[in-house]
Protein backbone atom coordinates (compact mmCIF):
# COMPACT_ATOMS: atom_id res chain seq x y z
CA UNK A 1 0.00 0.00 0.00
CA UNK A 2 1.66 3.42 -1.30
CA UNK A 3 -0.05 6.86 -0.23
CA UNK A 4 0.09 9.44 -3.20
CA UNK A 5 1.04 13.20 -1.80
CA UNK A 6 -2.35 14.20 -2.52
CA UNK A 7 -3.52 11.48 -0.36
CA UNK A 8 -1.40 12.41 2.72
CA UNK A 9 -2.73 16.24 1.98
CA UNK A 10 -6.39 15.31 1.90
CA UNK A 11 -6.08 13.04 5.28
CA UNK A 12 -3.57 15.93 6.95
CA UNK A 13 -6.67 18.34 5.86
CA UNK A 14 -9.67 15.95 7.82
CA UNK A 15 -7.56 15.87 10.41
CA UNK A 16 -7.17 19.90 10.35
CA UNK A 17 -3.27 19.09 10.56
CA UNK A 18 -0.92 21.75 9.00
CA UNK A 19 1.35 20.16 7.06
CA UNK A 20 4.39 21.37 5.19
CA UNK A 21 4.37 20.21 1.44
CA UNK A 22 7.76 19.33 1.95
CA UNK A 23 7.26 16.36 4.26
CA UNK A 24 4.55 15.04 2.17
CA UNK A 25 6.52 11.96 0.62
CA UNK A 26 8.03 11.05 4.30
CA UNK A 27 4.76 11.09 5.72
CA UNK A 28 3.60 9.11 2.68
CA UNK A 29 5.95 6.70 3.53
CA UNK A 30 5.43 6.25 7.08
CA UNK A 31 1.67 5.84 6.82
CA UNK A 32 2.02 3.20 4.00
CA UNK A 33 3.79 1.34 6.63
CA UNK A 34 1.50 1.53 9.04
CA UNK A 35 -1.48 0.66 6.10
CA UNK A 36 0.65 -1.96 5.31
CA UNK A 37 0.36 -3.81 8.78
CA UNK A 38 -3.33 -3.37 8.73
CA UNK A 39 -3.71 -5.34 5.25
CA UNK A 40 -1.47 -8.12 7.01
CA UNK A 41 -3.99 -8.16 9.64
CA UNK A 42 -6.81 -8.16 6.58
CA UNK A 43 -5.37 -10.93 5.77
CA UNK A 44 -7.03 -13.20 8.30
CA UNK A 45 -9.83 -14.81 7.99
CA UNK A 46 -12.19 -13.55 10.35
CA UNK A 47 -15.75 -14.95 8.92
CA UNK A 48 -17.67 -15.70 11.91
CA UNK A 49 -16.09 -13.42 14.01
CA UNK A 50 -18.49 -10.76 15.29
CA UNK A 51 -16.81 -7.36 15.13
CA UNK A 52 -15.83 -5.84 18.05
CA UNK A 53 -17.80 -2.72 18.98
CA UNK A 54 -15.49 -2.05 22.46
CA UNK A 55 -12.80 -4.12 24.07
CA UNK A 56 -14.77 -4.78 27.70
CA UNK A 57 -17.06 -7.70 27.78
CA UNK A 58 -19.62 -5.17 29.51
CA UNK A 59 -22.58 -3.11 27.94
CA UNK A 60 -23.62 0.55 28.78
CA UNK A 61 -25.16 1.77 31.75
CA UNK A 62 -28.02 4.24 31.33
CA UNK A 63 -28.41 7.34 33.63
CA UNK A 64 -31.84 8.66 34.59
CA UNK A 65 -33.55 11.61 33.37
CA UNK A 66 -32.54 14.26 35.57
CA UNK A 67 -30.99 17.94 35.09
CA UNK A 68 -27.75 17.87 37.07
CA UNK A 69 -25.44 20.64 35.72
CA UNK A 70 -25.35 24.21 36.95
CA UNK A 71 -25.14 27.51 35.07
CA UNK A 72 -21.21 27.97 34.73
CA UNK A 73 -20.80 30.02 31.90
CA UNK A 74 -19.17 32.93 32.96
CA UNK A 75 -15.99 30.26 34.47
CA UNK A 76 -16.40 27.99 31.22
CA UNK A 77 -16.09 31.70 29.09
CA UNK A 78 -13.61 33.20 30.89
CA UNK A 79 -11.03 31.16 28.76
CA UNK A 80 -12.76 31.73 25.64
CA UNK A 81 -10.34 33.94 23.14
CA UNK A 82 -13.62 35.47 21.87
CA UNK A 83 -16.76 36.09 23.46
CA UNK A 84 -20.01 38.43 23.34
CA UNK A 85 -23.41 38.50 24.37
CA UNK A 86 -22.91 34.91 25.94
CA UNK A 87 -21.86 33.11 22.40
CA UNK A 88 -18.42 32.01 21.84
CA UNK A 89 -17.10 33.77 18.50
CA UNK A 90 -15.26 31.77 16.17
CA UNK A 91 -13.81 32.87 12.10
CA UNK A 92 -16.77 32.77 10.04
CA UNK A 93 -17.62 29.50 8.00
CA UNK A 94 -20.53 30.61 5.57
CA UNK A 95 -19.35 32.63 2.57
CA UNK B 1 -40.24 12.91 -21.79
CA UNK B 2 -42.60 11.85 -18.86
CA UNK B 3 -40.48 11.89 -15.71
CA UNK B 4 -40.77 10.46 -12.35
CA UNK B 5 -39.93 11.95 -8.57
CA UNK B 6 -38.26 9.72 -6.00
CA UNK B 7 -38.35 11.08 -3.12
CA UNK B 8 -36.95 9.66 0.43
CA UNK B 9 -37.33 11.72 3.93
CA UNK B 10 -34.37 11.85 6.49
CA UNK B 11 -35.96 13.44 9.50
CA UNK B 12 -34.51 14.65 13.02
CA UNK B 13 -37.05 15.10 15.99
CA UNK B 14 -35.48 16.49 19.21
CA UNK B 15 -36.85 13.72 22.15
CA UNK B 16 -38.74 15.17 24.78
CA UNK B 17 -36.25 14.42 27.57
CA UNK B 18 -35.36 17.15 30.21
CA UNK B 19 -31.52 16.68 30.15
CA UNK B 20 -29.58 16.02 27.24
CA UNK B 21 -28.25 12.48 25.56
CA UNK B 22 -25.04 12.17 27.21
CA UNK B 23 -25.18 14.80 30.01
CA UNK B 24 -27.42 16.16 32.63
CA UNK B 25 -27.66 20.14 31.12
CA UNK B 26 -31.01 21.08 30.96
CA UNK B 27 -32.72 20.55 27.26
CA UNK B 28 -35.52 23.51 27.82
CA UNK B 29 -35.92 25.64 24.91
CA UNK B 30 -34.88 29.35 25.21
CA UNK B 31 -32.23 29.94 27.25
CA UNK B 32 -29.84 32.25 27.33
CA UNK B 33 -26.90 31.03 24.89
CA UNK B 34 -24.42 28.88 26.57
CA UNK B 35 -26.16 28.41 29.86
CA UNK B 36 -26.85 25.04 28.97
CA UNK B 37 -23.91 24.09 27.70
CA UNK B 38 -21.39 22.16 30.41
CA UNK B 39 -17.86 20.37 30.23
CA UNK B 40 -19.61 17.27 28.33
CA UNK B 41 -21.59 19.50 25.86
CA UNK B 42 -18.43 21.78 25.37
CA UNK B 43 -16.39 18.57 24.10
CA UNK B 44 -13.57 19.42 27.10
CA UNK B 45 -11.43 16.67 27.50
CA UNK B 46 -11.39 13.93 30.21
CA UNK B 47 -15.38 14.06 30.18
CA UNK B 48 -17.23 10.81 29.49
CA UNK B 49 -20.37 10.44 27.95
CA UNK B 50 -23.25 8.91 30.26
CA UNK B 51 -26.45 7.53 28.60
CA UNK B 52 -29.66 8.72 29.07
CA UNK B 53 -32.18 6.02 29.41
CA UNK B 54 -35.51 8.16 28.79
CA UNK B 55 -34.05 9.09 24.93
CA UNK B 56 -33.29 5.06 24.89
CA UNK B 57 -37.25 4.48 26.06
CA UNK B 58 -37.95 6.88 23.50
CA UNK B 59 -36.28 5.13 20.67
CA UNK B 60 -37.82 1.61 21.71
CA UNK B 61 -41.30 3.08 21.63
CA UNK B 62 -40.84 4.58 17.88
CA UNK B 63 -39.80 1.34 17.14
CA UNK B 64 -42.43 -0.08 18.44
CA UNK B 65 -45.23 1.92 17.27
CA UNK B 66 -43.93 1.57 13.43
CA UNK B 67 -43.72 -2.25 13.99
CA UNK B 68 -40.21 -1.98 14.03
CA UNK B 69 -37.56 -4.31 14.86
CA UNK B 70 -35.84 -3.29 18.31
CA UNK B 71 -32.10 -3.84 17.97
CA UNK B 72 -31.45 -6.13 21.10
CA UNK B 73 -27.64 -4.80 20.72
CA UNK B 74 -26.60 -0.94 19.32
CA UNK B 75 -23.80 1.25 18.74
CA UNK B 76 -22.54 4.43 19.08
CA UNK B 77 -20.12 5.63 16.53
CA UNK B 78 -18.51 8.83 15.86
CA UNK B 79 -19.19 10.58 12.81
CA UNK B 80 -15.91 12.91 12.05
CA UNK B 81 -16.06 16.37 10.85
CA UNK B 82 -15.05 19.85 11.57
CA UNK B 83 -17.61 22.48 12.43
CA UNK B 84 -17.39 25.32 15.35
CA UNK B 85 -21.21 24.43 16.58
CA UNK B 86 -19.58 20.90 16.91
CA UNK B 87 -17.17 21.34 19.61
CA UNK B 88 -15.47 17.71 19.91
CA UNK B 89 -15.28 17.23 16.21
CA UNK B 90 -17.47 14.30 16.13
CA UNK B 91 -21.24 14.23 16.22
CA UNK B 92 -22.43 10.96 18.43
CA UNK B 93 -24.55 8.84 16.36
CA UNK B 94 -25.21 5.51 15.35
CA UNK B 95 -23.90 3.89 11.98
CA UNK B 96 -24.35 0.34 10.82
CA UNK B 97 -26.10 -1.03 13.94
CA UNK B 98 -28.85 1.42 15.13
CA UNK B 99 -31.19 0.89 17.51
CA UNK B 100 -34.13 0.92 15.65
CA UNK B 101 -34.24 -1.74 11.99
CA UNK B 102 -36.88 -1.31 9.32
CA UNK B 103 -40.63 -0.40 9.65
CA UNK B 104 -43.25 1.21 8.24
CA UNK B 105 -46.34 3.31 8.13
CA UNK B 106 -49.07 3.77 5.60
CA UNK B 107 -50.37 7.19 4.49
CA UNK B 108 -53.42 7.84 2.70
CA UNK B 109 -53.35 9.44 -0.15
CA UNK B 110 -55.77 12.27 -2.02
CA UNK B 111 -57.87 9.14 -3.76
CA UNK B 112 -58.32 7.74 -0.70
CA UNK B 113 -55.66 4.54 -1.65
CA UNK B 114 -53.58 3.31 1.42
CA UNK B 115 -49.43 3.68 0.56
CA UNK B 116 -47.32 2.01 3.00
CA UNK B 117 -44.15 3.82 2.99
CA UNK B 118 -40.75 1.72 4.58
CA UNK B 119 -38.82 3.73 7.08
CA UNK B 120 -35.34 1.88 6.93
CA UNK B 121 -33.81 2.55 10.16
CA UNK B 122 -33.83 5.32 13.22
CA UNK B 123 -30.56 6.04 14.76
CA UNK B 124 -30.31 7.47 18.36
CA UNK B 125 -27.87 11.00 17.99
CA UNK B 126 -26.93 13.89 19.73
CA UNK B 127 -27.72 17.50 18.02
CA UNK B 128 -25.10 20.42 17.26
CA UNK B 129 -25.00 23.62 18.74
CA UNK B 130 -26.21 26.69 16.62
CA UNK B 131 -24.46 29.25 14.62
CA UNK B 132 -25.34 32.56 14.28
CA UNK B 133 -24.08 34.23 11.14
CA UNK B 134 -25.30 37.65 11.76
CA UNK B 135 -22.39 40.00 11.67
CA UNK B 136 -19.69 39.71 14.67
CA UNK B 137 -17.15 41.80 13.83
CA UNK B 138 -17.03 39.48 10.49
CA UNK B 139 -17.04 36.41 13.09
CA UNK B 140 -19.87 33.73 13.96
CA UNK B 141 -21.68 33.37 17.26
CA UNK B 142 -22.20 29.70 19.07
CA UNK B 143 -24.54 28.75 20.93
CA UNK B 144 -24.40 25.15 22.60
CA UNK B 145 -27.14 25.22 24.41
CA UNK B 146 -28.44 22.47 21.77
CA UNK B 147 -25.27 20.63 21.60
CA UNK B 148 -26.37 17.61 23.03
CA UNK B 149 -30.13 17.64 22.48
CA UNK B 150 -31.16 13.92 21.93
CA UNK B 151 -32.46 13.24 18.78
CA UNK B 152 -33.89 10.29 17.13
CA UNK B 153 -33.00 10.20 13.17
CA UNK B 154 -35.89 8.51 11.02
CA UNK B 155 -34.35 7.78 7.63
CA UNK B 156 -37.43 6.45 5.23
CA UNK B 157 -37.07 4.22 2.24
CA UNK B 158 -37.01 6.19 -1.11
CA UNK B 159 -40.87 5.28 -1.53
CA UNK B 160 -42.49 8.91 -2.18
CA UNK B 161 -43.05 9.89 -5.65
CA UNK B 162 -44.87 13.69 -5.58
CA UNK B 163 -44.43 16.09 -3.02
CA UNK B 164 -48.05 15.63 -1.56
CA UNK B 165 -46.94 11.77 -0.34
CA UNK B 166 -43.88 13.26 1.16
CA UNK B 167 -45.65 15.68 2.87
CA UNK B 168 -48.70 12.77 4.14
CA UNK B 169 -45.52 10.86 5.21
CA UNK B 170 -43.87 13.40 6.83
CA UNK B 171 -47.25 14.58 9.04
CA UNK B 172 -47.80 10.77 9.42
CA UNK B 173 -44.65 10.37 11.33
CA UNK B 174 -45.46 13.76 13.27
CA UNK B 175 -48.18 12.32 14.36
CA UNK B 176 -47.28 9.36 15.90
CA UNK B 177 -43.87 11.13 17.37
CA UNK B 178 -46.78 13.61 18.85
CA UNK B 179 -49.16 10.49 19.75
CA UNK B 180 -46.64 8.51 21.78
CA UNK B 181 -45.17 11.66 23.24
CA UNK B 182 -41.29 11.55 22.42
CA UNK B 183 -41.77 14.74 20.68
CA UNK B 184 -43.25 18.47 20.68
CA UNK B 185 -43.38 17.99 17.03
CA UNK B 186 -42.54 22.14 17.11
CA UNK B 187 -41.34 22.58 13.87
CA UNK B 188 -40.41 26.49 14.73
CA UNK B 189 -38.53 25.89 17.42
CA UNK B 190 -36.79 22.97 15.03
CA UNK B 191 -38.12 20.01 17.56
CA UNK B 192 -38.91 18.59 14.08
CA UNK B 193 -36.75 19.02 10.87
CA UNK B 194 -37.63 18.02 7.69
CA UNK B 195 -34.57 16.90 5.18
CA UNK B 196 -36.03 15.64 1.82
CA UNK B 197 -33.69 13.79 -0.93
CA UNK B 198 -35.04 14.41 -3.92
CA UNK B 199 -34.52 12.87 -7.55
CA UNK B 200 -35.69 12.54 -11.08
CA UNK B 201 -36.11 9.92 -13.63
CA UNK B 202 -37.26 9.08 -16.66
CA UNK B 203 -40.91 6.65 -16.32
CA UNK B 204 -40.02 3.10 -16.09
CA UNK B 205 -36.28 3.52 -15.55
CA UNK B 206 -35.25 1.27 -12.76
CA UNK B 207 -31.86 3.21 -11.17
CA UNK B 208 -32.43 5.95 -9.21
CA UNK B 209 -31.18 9.43 -10.62
CA UNK B 210 -28.66 11.64 -8.96
CA UNK B 211 -29.97 13.41 -6.05
CA UNK B 212 -30.23 16.51 -4.10
CA UNK B 213 -30.75 16.91 -0.68
CA UNK B 214 -32.73 19.81 0.37
CA UNK B 215 -32.78 21.77 3.85
CA UNK B 216 -33.90 24.17 6.28
CA UNK B 217 -37.27 23.33 5.98
CA UNK B 218 -39.93 24.38 8.79
CA UNK B 219 -43.14 23.33 8.20
CA UNK B 220 -45.04 20.92 5.86
CA UNK B 221 -46.43 23.86 3.54
CA UNK B 222 -42.67 24.58 2.85
CA UNK B 223 -41.60 20.99 2.24
CA UNK B 224 -44.32 20.64 -0.69
CA UNK B 225 -43.07 23.76 -1.89
CA UNK B 226 -39.28 23.28 -1.71
CA UNK B 227 -39.78 19.74 -3.83
CA UNK B 228 -41.81 21.45 -5.98
CA UNK B 229 -38.98 23.75 -7.03
CA UNK B 230 -36.46 21.51 -6.85
CA UNK B 231 -38.31 18.70 -9.22
CA UNK B 232 -38.88 21.89 -12.24
CA UNK B 233 -35.22 22.79 -11.27
CA UNK B 234 -34.29 19.09 -11.98
CA UNK B 235 -36.49 19.05 -15.13
CA UNK B 236 -35.31 22.16 -16.56
CA UNK B 237 -31.13 21.03 -15.67
CA UNK B 238 -31.73 17.57 -17.44
CA UNK B 239 -33.78 19.24 -20.23
CA UNK B 240 -31.45 21.78 -21.04
CA UNK B 241 -28.62 19.10 -21.66
CA UNK B 242 -26.90 19.04 -18.23
CA UNK B 243 -26.46 17.45 -15.01
CA UNK B 244 -27.77 17.60 -11.85
CA UNK B 245 -25.11 17.89 -9.09
CA UNK B 246 -25.29 15.65 -5.81
CA UNK B 247 -25.75 18.71 -3.31
CA UNK B 248 -27.04 20.26 -0.31
CA UNK B 249 -29.51 22.69 -1.60
CA UNK B 250 -31.49 25.21 1.45
CA UNK B 251 -34.61 26.10 1.05
CA UNK B 252 -35.42 30.01 0.83
CA UNK B 253 -38.90 30.37 1.96
CA UNK B 254 -39.03 34.14 0.72
CA UNK B 255 -38.26 33.25 -2.85
CA UNK B 256 -39.71 30.14 -2.89
CA UNK B 257 -36.60 28.75 -4.50
CA UNK B 258 -33.42 26.28 -3.84
CA UNK B 259 -29.73 27.43 -3.33
CA UNK B 260 -26.52 25.45 -3.36
CA UNK B 261 -25.16 25.51 -0.06
CA UNK B 262 -21.98 27.20 -0.57
CA UNK B 263 -19.52 26.63 2.95
CA UNK B 264 -15.58 26.32 3.37
CA UNK B 265 -16.36 22.63 4.41
CA UNK B 266 -15.29 19.77 1.97
CA UNK B 267 -17.08 16.93 0.52
CA UNK B 268 -18.50 14.37 2.86
CA UNK B 269 -15.86 12.01 4.85
CA UNK B 270 -17.37 11.17 8.02
CA UNK B 271 -15.01 8.56 8.40
CA UNK B 272 -17.16 6.61 11.61
CA UNK B 273 -15.97 4.33 13.80
CA UNK B 274 -17.61 2.89 16.68
CA UNK B 275 -17.08 5.48 19.89
CA UNK B 276 -14.54 3.99 22.62
CA UNK B 277 -16.23 6.40 25.21
CA UNK B 278 -19.66 4.14 25.06
CA UNK B 279 -20.25 0.72 25.37
CA UNK B 280 -22.49 -1.35 23.33
CA UNK B 281 -26.32 -1.06 24.29
CA UNK B 282 -28.26 -4.13 25.28
CA UNK B 283 -32.00 -3.68 24.97
CA UNK B 284 -33.88 -7.17 26.31
CA UNK B 285 -37.55 -8.33 26.76
CA UNK B 286 -37.98 -6.74 30.29
CA UNK B 287 -36.82 -3.31 29.04
CA UNK B 288 -39.25 -3.38 25.50
CA UNK B 289 -42.04 -4.73 28.03
CA UNK B 290 -41.72 -1.79 30.35
CA UNK B 291 -41.79 0.58 27.40
CA UNK B 292 -44.51 -1.39 26.21
CA UNK B 293 -46.68 -0.84 29.51
CA UNK B 294 -47.24 2.66 29.10
CA UNK B 295 -47.47 2.57 25.07
CA UNK B 296 -51.05 4.80 24.47
CA UNK B 297 -53.20 3.81 21.58
CA UNK B 298 -51.84 4.47 18.49
CA UNK B 299 -53.23 7.08 15.71
CA UNK B 300 -54.56 4.30 13.23
CA UNK B 301 -55.48 2.21 15.89
CA UNK B 302 -57.58 5.09 17.56
CA UNK B 303 -59.27 6.06 14.28
CA UNK B 304 -60.68 2.45 13.43
CA UNK B 305 -62.11 2.42 17.18
CA UNK B 306 -63.97 5.99 16.65
CA UNK B 307 -65.57 4.48 13.66
CA UNK B 308 -66.82 0.93 15.23
CA UNK B 309 -67.26 2.35 18.69
CA UNK B 310 -69.04 5.97 18.31
CA UNK B 311 -70.07 5.19 14.94
CA UNK B 312 -68.61 8.27 13.13
CA UNK B 313 -67.40 8.26 9.58
CA UNK B 314 -64.02 8.03 8.12
CA UNK B 315 -63.84 11.79 7.76
CA UNK B 316 -64.92 12.67 11.23
CA UNK B 317 -62.82 10.22 12.93
CA UNK B 318 -59.93 11.23 10.81
CA UNK B 319 -60.25 14.77 11.86
CA UNK B 320 -60.69 14.01 15.53
CA UNK B 321 -57.44 11.57 15.75
CA UNK B 322 -55.52 14.61 14.44
CA UNK B 323 -53.83 14.70 17.47
CA UNK B 324 -53.94 13.09 20.87
CA UNK B 325 -54.77 15.98 22.82
CA UNK B 326 -58.05 16.29 20.40
CA UNK B 327 -58.74 12.84 20.41
CA UNK B 328 -58.68 12.86 24.54
CA UNK B 329 -60.38 16.05 24.29
CA UNK B 330 -63.36 14.59 22.14
CA UNK B 331 -63.73 11.21 23.99
CA UNK B 332 -63.77 12.87 27.25
CA UNK B 333 -66.60 15.12 25.78
CA UNK B 334 -68.49 12.24 24.29
CA UNK B 335 -68.74 10.72 27.35
CA UNK B 336 -70.25 13.26 29.30
CA UNK B 337 -72.22 14.61 26.27
CA UNK B 338 -73.78 10.97 26.20
CA UNK B 339 -73.92 11.38 22.21
CA UNK B 340 -70.66 10.41 20.55
CA UNK B 341 -71.87 11.80 16.68
CA UNK B 342 -73.26 15.39 18.99
CA UNK B 343 -70.19 15.41 20.66
CA UNK B 344 -68.15 15.19 17.55
CA UNK B 345 -70.54 17.37 15.58
CA UNK B 346 -69.33 20.17 18.66
CA UNK B 347 -65.94 19.65 19.30
CA UNK B 348 -65.52 19.92 15.24
CA UNK B 349 -68.08 22.98 14.87
CA UNK B 350 -68.53 25.35 17.26
CA UNK B 351 -64.73 24.53 19.33
CA UNK B 352 -62.71 24.06 16.25
CA UNK B 353 -63.76 27.14 14.96
CA UNK B 354 -63.67 29.02 18.15
CA UNK B 355 -59.85 27.67 18.89
CA UNK B 356 -59.18 28.76 15.26
CA UNK B 357 -60.33 32.19 15.56
CA UNK B 358 -58.43 32.82 18.40
CA UNK B 359 -55.71 30.70 17.48
CA UNK B 360 -55.37 28.81 20.50
CA UNK B 361 -54.42 24.95 21.01
CA UNK B 362 -56.81 22.67 22.64
CA UNK B 363 -55.23 21.98 25.60
CA UNK B 364 -55.44 25.51 26.68
CA UNK B 365 -58.83 25.80 25.42
CA UNK B 366 -61.05 28.10 27.84
CA UNK B 367 -63.53 25.60 27.87
CA UNK B 368 -62.26 22.19 29.11
CA UNK B 369 -63.60 19.05 28.26
CA UNK B 370 -65.70 18.06 30.84
CA UNK B 371 -67.39 21.70 30.66
CA UNK B 372 -67.65 21.12 27.02
CA UNK B 373 -69.31 17.63 27.27
CA UNK B 374 -72.09 19.20 30.40
CA UNK B 375 -73.43 21.97 27.05
CA UNK B 376 -73.63 18.70 24.63
CA UNK B 377 -75.16 17.16 27.19
CA UNK B 378 -78.09 19.74 27.79
CA UNK B 379 -78.68 19.72 24.02
CA UNK B 380 -78.58 15.83 24.13
CA UNK B 381 -81.51 16.13 26.60
CA UNK B 382 -83.07 18.58 25.48
CA UNK B 383 -82.60 21.18 28.02
CA UNK B 384 -81.48 23.50 25.56
CA UNK B 385 -81.10 23.41 21.71
CA UNK B 386 -78.61 23.35 19.43
CA UNK B 387 -79.11 27.10 18.48
CA UNK B 388 -79.23 28.14 21.82
CA UNK B 389 -76.22 25.62 22.71
CA UNK B 390 -74.44 28.16 20.28
CA UNK B 391 -75.21 31.25 22.78
CA UNK B 392 -74.18 29.32 25.69
CA UNK B 393 -71.29 28.28 24.09
CA UNK B 394 -70.46 31.86 23.38
CA UNK B 395 -71.06 32.63 26.90
CA UNK B 396 -68.68 29.61 28.44
CA UNK B 397 -65.99 31.28 26.30
CA UNK B 398 -66.10 34.58 27.08
CA UNK B 399 -65.58 33.23 31.42
CA UNK B 400 -69.24 33.29 32.22
CA UNK B 401 -69.15 29.65 33.94
CA UNK B 402 -70.79 26.56 33.16
CA UNK B 403 -73.61 25.55 31.16
CA UNK B 404 -75.84 25.54 33.63
CA UNK B 405 -74.92 28.33 35.08
CA UNK B 406 -75.40 30.53 31.82
CA UNK B 407 -78.65 28.59 31.05
CA UNK B 408 -79.84 29.26 34.56
CA UNK B 409 -78.53 32.73 34.41
CA UNK B 410 -79.74 34.20 30.77
CA UNK B 411 -83.21 32.04 31.22
CA UNK B 412 -82.37 30.26 28.40
CA UNK B 413 -84.08 27.13 29.27
CA UNK B 414 -85.40 25.09 26.63
CA UNK B 415 -89.66 24.84 26.53
CA UNK B 416 -90.55 21.18 26.70
CA UNK B 417 -94.26 22.19 28.33
CA UNK B 418 -96.87 20.88 25.74
CA UNK B 419 -99.14 23.26 27.12
CA UNK B 420 -96.96 26.44 27.42
CA UNK B 421 -95.82 25.65 23.54
CA UNK B 422 -99.45 25.52 22.47
CA UNK B 423 -100.38 28.63 23.92
CA UNK B 424 -97.40 30.09 21.62
CA UNK B 425 -98.52 28.20 17.87
CA UNK B 426 -102.20 29.29 18.82
CA UNK B 427 -101.22 32.72 19.56
CA UNK B 428 -99.38 33.13 16.21
CA UNK B 429 -101.86 31.13 14.16
CA UNK B 430 -104.29 33.77 15.81
CA UNK B 431 -102.12 36.75 14.59
CA UNK B 432 -101.75 35.44 11.11
CA UNK B 433 -104.43 34.28 9.81
CA UNK B 434 -104.23 35.28 5.85
CA UNK B 435 -100.82 33.00 6.07
CA UNK B 436 -102.76 30.17 7.56
CA UNK B 437 -105.21 30.67 4.73
CA UNK B 438 -102.82 30.41 2.55
CA UNK B 439 -100.90 27.80 3.98
CA UNK B 440 -104.33 25.32 3.84
CA UNK B 441 -104.90 26.58 0.04
CA UNK B 442 -101.09 25.52 -1.00
CA UNK B 443 -99.95 22.37 -2.80
CA UNK B 444 -99.16 20.01 -0.36
CA UNK B 445 -95.14 19.72 -1.71
CA UNK B 446 -94.83 23.20 -0.99
CA UNK B 447 -96.07 22.89 2.36
CA UNK B 448 -93.16 22.16 4.38
CA UNK B 449 -91.00 24.83 3.33
CA UNK B 450 -94.19 27.18 4.21
CA UNK B 451 -94.44 26.36 7.41
CA UNK B 452 -91.09 27.47 8.49
CA UNK B 453 -92.48 30.49 8.71
CA UNK B 454 -94.68 30.01 11.37
CA UNK B 455 -91.61 28.14 13.05
CA UNK B 456 -89.68 31.18 12.97
CA UNK B 457 -92.51 33.31 14.96
CA UNK B 458 -92.97 31.20 17.54
CA UNK B 459 -88.81 30.76 17.49
CA UNK B 460 -89.18 34.46 17.60
CA UNK B 461 -91.90 34.88 20.37
CA UNK B 462 -90.29 32.21 22.86
CA UNK B 463 -87.02 34.06 22.17
CA UNK B 464 -85.54 30.51 20.96
CA UNK B 465 -86.49 28.44 23.44
CA UNK B 466 -89.35 26.64 22.35
CA UNK B 467 -88.67 22.97 21.50
CA UNK B 468 -88.19 23.04 17.78
CA UNK B 469 -89.02 19.52 17.34
CA UNK B 470 -92.30 19.45 19.00
CA UNK B 471 -93.18 23.22 17.79
CA UNK B 472 -92.91 21.73 14.31
CA UNK B 473 -95.57 18.88 15.50
CA UNK B 474 -98.09 20.77 16.72
CA UNK B 475 -98.13 23.12 13.83
CA UNK B 476 -98.69 20.21 11.54
CA UNK B 477 -101.00 19.12 13.41
CA UNK B 478 -103.03 22.15 14.09
CA UNK B 479 -102.96 23.31 10.32
CA UNK B 480 -103.97 19.99 8.71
Amino acid sequence: MSLSSDDVAKIAHLARLDMPSDKAEALGRELSSILDLVAQMDAVDTSGVTPMAHPLEVVQRLRDDAVTEQDNRDRYQAGGPAVENGLYLVPKVIE
Amino acid sequence: MQWETVIGLEIHTQLATKSKIFSGSSTAFGAEPNTQAALIDLGMPGVLPVLNRDAVRMAVRFGKAIDARVAERSVFARKNYFYPDLPKGYQISQYELPVVGEGSVEIVLDDGDVKTIGVTRAHLEEDAGKSLHEDFHGMTGIDLNRAGTPLLEIVSEPDMRSAKEAVAYAKKIHQIVTYIGICDGNMQEGSFRVDANVSIRPKGQAEFGTRAELKNINSFRFLEKAINFEIERQIEVIEDGGKVVQETRLYDAAKDETRSMRTKEEANDYRYFPDPDLLPLEIDEAFIADVMATMPELPDARLARFQSDYGLSTYDADVLTASRPLADYFEAVAEIGGDAKLAANWVMGELAAALNRDGIDIDASPVDAEAFGQLVARIHDNTISGKIGKEVFAAMWAGEGSADAVIAAKGLKQITDTGAIEALVDAVLAANPVQVENYRNADPAKQPKMIGFFVGQIMKQSQGKANPQQVNELLRKKLS
